[in-house]
């Protein structure tokens, strides 16, 4: 089908994308990975430096906080979206009536940016204004629940607020998957007597490893990418108790003018995502073998 | 037999209820927040429903609400996101609607190639683009305007609209192209009038995910925006967090479920194309 001369008109179209791959997006990633090398400071500055901006950086107990909330909000809120998601999908698919209401009523905190996510769950845990002051005007006045302003408790608050705002999407794809299995399993598993919770759990869930890996693939990149949530409901605090690694990273750049740091921690970023893929790697290469 | 299955029906609604309740509750406990005065916000329990309802927070928030740097409302950052997500969409999608037809229609083995360093690179955290990002915006003497916004969303737009438009108009067989090269249509009249007629489906979903991912970007517009024009998201997030003197909750929560109506209403409205948007945009790894 292709001619010369469309060819030529087909190659024009995509030289705007070409640019775009090069240079504003592999070009770029490479520029700030080669400036975690050098000694940039307030501007990009090319002289070579070496490994010393890795070396402050794991030397700088400010990152190993922000790196290891990365782990514990990873895992509480991929686990929680998961399992909430996977438990709404399999109520939603017992359903016989309302089910567009309660899956629209899930899914409506898709639609809200990170940054109001943050600030309505800022509202409903100030303990002036929220949970704690409900409680104590109900009753209970010695109650106390200040996780937001809480060196060891703030992280957990942002994992709330995140898991509002994605358990949806991961409960969409459950609730597709569990539809497209056969009926046949279905009509097998009632001849046989099976209780209607154990054909869910030991028969058509584990049939959904795909749509775990996408699930679980999905959420761990927003994880490492996290900014928005977090910045909207502690900005990191109090002190830097639930700073994450994108945030961190924001703020070497553009307030402490560490640029050099700063590149090094995005390059531990991507680093971490390499190590999410892999497991998916290895899944779709020995599904290929088999 | 009857009332053991009535017994689990229960069951299954009271959960549902409660899920919904949960997650329902930001969203309820804000609104009324926004419709209390403010000796109400700071009296009474944030569950409780306004006694004297009123409309000032939100005409506050729209026209007066307090950012660092001055009392303005939200109002302008409010047309500014528009005057940024409207082009940037636009642009983002034209380019990857003809992306999508040159690398589905025309197959060149080097597109492939193309798309896949595309689709990967969309995995790059963004944080790698800012400095570099910067420095060009610099350059190019557009740091701080809209113009520079409009670019950077079109920039990194292309790969979600390219990649939505290649797997559609994979699905467009290929015998319709064929017959309009016999009818002698060139490359672009197949695409305007041939290929875009299909297309209204994709459109609605490309609209729906560009337009929010602009509108709710907070990162490019903290970086870039510039302080009187910045982005809504910025905004709000300035504004609720940099009060001068006495706080006034009821104002700052009004300012944010007004950030918040637009994205909830395209909800709302198309949600049946969101949620299909969703589940492209989420399998494509």
């Amino acid at each position: 089908m292709l001619n010369s001369r469309n060819k030529v008109k087909a190659a024009l179209v995509l030289i705007p994308t070409v640019i775009v791959v090069f240079y504003f997006i592999w070009g770029f990633a490479v520029y700030t990975a080669f400036l975690s090398f050098t000694k940039s400071r307030f501007l990009p500055n090319h002289e070579v430096v070496g490994f010393d901006n890795y070396i402050l950086l794991f030397s700088n107990d400010r990152w190993w906080v922000a790196y290891s909330n990365m782990f514990i909000f990873g895992a509480l809120y991929i686990g929680g979206c998961i399992i909430l998601g996977a438990l709404l999908a399999v109520l939603l698919d017992r359903l016989t009536k309302g089910e567009t209401l309660f899956r629209t009523i899930f899914l409506y905190p898709m639609s809200l940016s990170l940054v109001v996510t943050g600030l309505a769950w800022q509202w409903i845990l100030n303990p002036t204004s929220g949970i704690q002051q409900i409680v104590r005007t109900a009753g209970l006045e010695d109650f106390n629940f200040n996780w937001v302003a809480s060196p060891d408790f703030a992280i957990y608050t942002i994992v709330f607020a995140a898991l509002w705002n994605g358990t949806g999407l991961i409960m969409i794809l459950f609730l597709a998957g569990i539809k497209s299995i056969d009926d046949e399993i279905w009509k097998a598993a009632r001849i046989d007597q099976v209780p209607v919770w154990r054909i869910y759990f030991n028969i058509i869930l584990p049939q959904l490893r795909t749509v775990l890996l996408t699930a679980v693939m999905l959420l761990g990149f927003q994880v490492v990418r996290s900014f928005d949530v977090v910045v909207a409901l502690t900005n990191g605090g109090p002190g830097y108790a639930s700073d994450v690694p994108a945030r961190y990273v924001f703020e070497y750049f553009f307030q402490r003018s560490k640029i050099g740091q700063g590149a090094a921690a995005a390059v531990m970023m991507v680093a971490t995502m390499i190590l999410i893929v892999l497991p998916y790697l290895y899944y779709e290469i020995r599904r290929k073998e088999v | 037999m009857i009332r053991r299955y009535t017994y689990k029906t229960a069951l299954l609604y009271s959960a549902l209820v409660v899920s919904a309740l949960f997650f329902l509750a930001p969203l309820y406990v804000m609104l009324v927040a926004s419709f209390k005065p403010l000796d109400e916000v700071r009296g009474s329990s944030i569950i409780s429903f306004p006694r004297n309802w009123t409309i000032e927070p939100w005409l506050k928030a729209w026209s007066s609400a307090c950012s660092s740097l001055d009392c303005i409302g939200i109002k302008p950052f409010f047309l500014a996101t528009f005057e940024i997500a409207i082009p940037a969409m636009i642009l983002a999608i034209f380019i990857g609607a003809m992306n999508g037809y040159v690398m589905a229609k025309w197959r060149a083995k080097w597109a492939d190639i193309l798309f896949g360093l595309l689709l990967i690179g969309s995995f790059v955290p963004l944080q790698l683009f800012l400095i570099p990002l910067a420095v060009t915006l610099r350059e190019l003497n557009i740091y701080g305007t809209t113009t520079g916004l409009i670019l950077i969303h079109t920039i990194y737009g292309i790969p979600l609209t390219t990649m939505l438009f290649r797997n559609f108009y994979i699905t467009v067989p290929n015998e319709l192209v064929q017959a309009a090269v016999m009818d002698g249509a060139g490359f672009f009249k197949i695409f305007f009038s041939v290929i875009l007629p299909l297309s209204p489906a994709i459109l609605i979903v490309a609209v729906i995910l560009v337009f929010s991912g602009i509108y709710n970007d907070f990162l490019f517009a903290l970086t870039f925006g510039d302080t009187s024009k910045r982005p809504i998201m910025a905004a709000v997030q300035n504004i609720v967090s940099s009060s001068y003197g006495i706080k006034e909750h009821n104002m700052n929560v009004a300012a944010v479920v007004i950030a918040a109506l637009p994205t909830l209403l395209l909800f709302l409205i198309a949600g049946k194309f969101f949620v299909r948007g969703l589940m492209q945009g989420a399998v494509k790894g």
